[in-house]
């Protein structure tokens, strides 16, 4: 019988197959999973746990691999981003003004993956609204990342915005996590703590039940410690979904039966622009082995260029708050959430999201109405919108000169408590990388590839074009594989 | 770009939140810098180019106009902090 903690190890391709196989049963990896949770509650990765649900979930599905009727990725122990509409469990995008708020409705993708069979854990911890890059901005309190330094004194930031999902997965508390991607919200994350994180092109997979912060940008997606988990994963999330107008209608993907394809031919493109002067040392030497690896795999290497990259930050800093600023009109007191009342309607909106939004969350709603209001809304918010259509125009002449692109996913490995950077504007820098893809819609990963002189995982990160998922996955294998991030975080894997 | 208290404070009232003085004046520092900073795309000429607002969404997408009937009332207001006979409650606005 598999010890307990060597259970938490597993990925959950083989996690399966050890199910299928009978070598444990859908309950003790549950229970399993349950332990670790409860061993690592100092981490602050959940928000809420739901270990009866879980239980009786195993049971269900252990009669499932009885019978043979077993599910894609059924009796697998996978927690949900608190931002997706779980029925009957609480649901607050870790705000305040969502603390009581329980969904009478699931979303889309995580009905998907009860579908698929899974065993859900409990809702975790982000940034509020899924604003932030380091889950600093949670009503429940900042997550600490797994990972920690060779010297072990400091703790250190996740990412975020799904910090918690990340934490979860890196500290082997779950096999997967759902998470969500709105400007680098999956893949900086994954960068920060070792894992394999994928924003997929916008409309694969349904915004249906996802409490919305930018509309034209928010993605769902995994995060998981393979890339065969994140394929495994993304497979059953994704699908054409009738109540997303925004949802593509393309029949459902595939991912799994195809992995692995050779990449002999692929043309690699290195974007020029994404040379940044902050980028930390460690992880330019990564870029350069990583161009060696996919060399050795028969790609090809070609130097390419996206002139308007130094804009998709700002633009995106007009857009998100903009989209957000009219998402976020709807938490008003009075049809759920948190409520302050007053002698009038007004003083009632005022007071209850005075109190109810964090400090953030404000920032980017009061940016958000500026940019939209009389006088502004031409020189920013359609000016921002044009200059999305030369980015992605950018993105789109590119892919005639390459099959896909390679850079950094952020420019440096996570930061400590207490260095976090002291002014909004460097800390939006974290996102400078991942968030073109998110301005074009188009589908992004983020590999472990190994680990900087401190001891801290660094990421390496692919983009495509539009359902270009299935190649993304082929190269990042072999950056897997190449970088034998798995074995190194095993060994030398620096975690609390 | 320099944002003043009076802007803040309307922007405030138009999102229908209540700053405090020193709210205030930390928000016109932050939005001051911000928005100094997205001038930068002032620095590009967009002459003839189209905002792209939605992604590859070629057209609207219809659904067939059938009335379905679901007695929903008590769900849609059951998280509702306070309500009177399945309907939210607020303060009077008619006088």
């Amino acid at each position: 019988m598999t010890k307990s903690n060597d259970l938490t190890r597993l990925s959950l391709a083989d996690a399966k197959k050890g199910l299928q196989s009978k070598d444990f049963t859908v309950k003790e990896l549950t229970q399993a999973h349950l332990d670790a949770m409860k061993e690592k509650k100092d981490l602050n990765a959940f928000v809420l746990e739901t270990p009866e649900l879980a239980l009786e979930q195993a049971a269900a599905s252990q009669k499932k691999y009885d019978a043979g009727t077993q599910g894609p990725l059924e009796g697998l122990p996978i927690a949900n981003k608190d931002l997706y509409c779980t029925k009957g469990i609480r649901t607050t995008a870790c705000s305040k003004i969502l603390a009581s708020f329980i969904p009478p409705y699931e979303s889309t993708v995580s009905q998907n993956l009860l579908d698929a069979g899974v065993v859900t854990l409990g809702k975790l911890n982000m940034d509020e609204f899924a604003m932030g890059s380091a889950n600093m901005n949670s009503y429940f309190g900042p997550v600490i990342n797994p990972w920690t330094d060779k010297e072990g004194t400091k703790s250190y930031v996740p990412g975020g915005s799904s910090g918690g999902s990340a934490a979860a997965v890196s500290a082997h508390m779950a096999l997967a996590a759902t998470a969500s991607d709105t400007g680098g919200s999956i893949r900086q994350p994954a960068s920060f703590c070792g894992l394999v994180g994928i924003k997929p092109t916008y409309g694969l997979c349904s915004r249906y039940g996802m409490i919305a912060f930018a509309s034209s940008l928010d993605q769902a997606g995994p995060l998981t410690r393979t890339v065969e988990d994140a394929a495994m994963m993304l497979e059953a999330m994704a699908g054409h979904d009738p109540k997303d107008a925004t949802s593509l209608n393309i029949p459902k993907p595939q991912y799994t039966q195809n992995l692995g394809g050779s990449i002999k031919g692929k043309r690699v493109g290195l974007p020029k622009e994404y040379y940044l002067k902050e980028m930390h040392p460690d992880i330019l030497k990564k870029w350069d082995e990583a161009k060696a690896w996919l060399l050795d795999a028969g790609a090809e290497l070609v130097d390419v260029s996206l002139p308007h990259t130094s804009y998709a930050l700002p633009a995106y800093y007009i857009i998100a708050p903009a989209e957000a600023s009219s998402n976020l009109a709807r938490y008003d007191g009075v049809r759920y959430g948190f409520r302050r009342d007053a002698d009038s309607l007004d003083a009632l909106y005022e007071q209850t999201r005075s109190e109810g939004f964090g400090d953030e969350v404000k920032r980017r709603i009061l940016i958000g109405t500026y940019v939209l209001s009389a006088g502004y809304y031409d020189a920013y918010y359609r000016k921002a919108g044009r200059l999305r259509r030369l980015i992605a125009q950018d993105f789109e002449k590119v892919f005639h000169e390459c099959d896909v692109l390679l850079s950094a996913t952020t420019p440096t490995p996570a930061f400590a408590f207490g260095e976090k950077p002291k002014d909004p504007i460097s800390m939006y820098m974290n996102d400078v990388l991942t968030v073109p893809a998110n301005i074009a819609g188009l589908p992004g990963i983020s590999v472990p590839v190994g680990l900087s002189e401190t001891g801290l995982p660094l990421g390496l990160q692919l983009v495509g074009p539009a359902l270009s998922e299935a190649l993304l996955f082929d190269v990042s294998l072999v950056l897997e594989k190449a970088s034998n991030f798995l074995s190194m975080a095993q060994e030398k894997g620096n975690k609390r | 770009m320099m944002i003043t208290l009076d802007d803040v404070q309307k922007i405030a009232w138009l999102s229908r939140i209540r700053l405090s003085d020193e709210e205030k004046h930390a928000m016109k520092d932050n939005l001051s810098a911000i928005l100094g900073w997205v001038e930068k795309l002032d620095q590009v000429d967009t002459t003839g180019i189209e905002p792209l607002s939605s992604m590859h969404i070629p057209e609207m997408v219809c659904r067939t106009d059938v009335c379905h009937h679901t007695p929903m009332a008590e769900v849609i207001t059951q998280n509702a902090p306070e309500k009177e006979l399945n309907m939210f409650t607020v303060p009077k606005v008619v006088e």
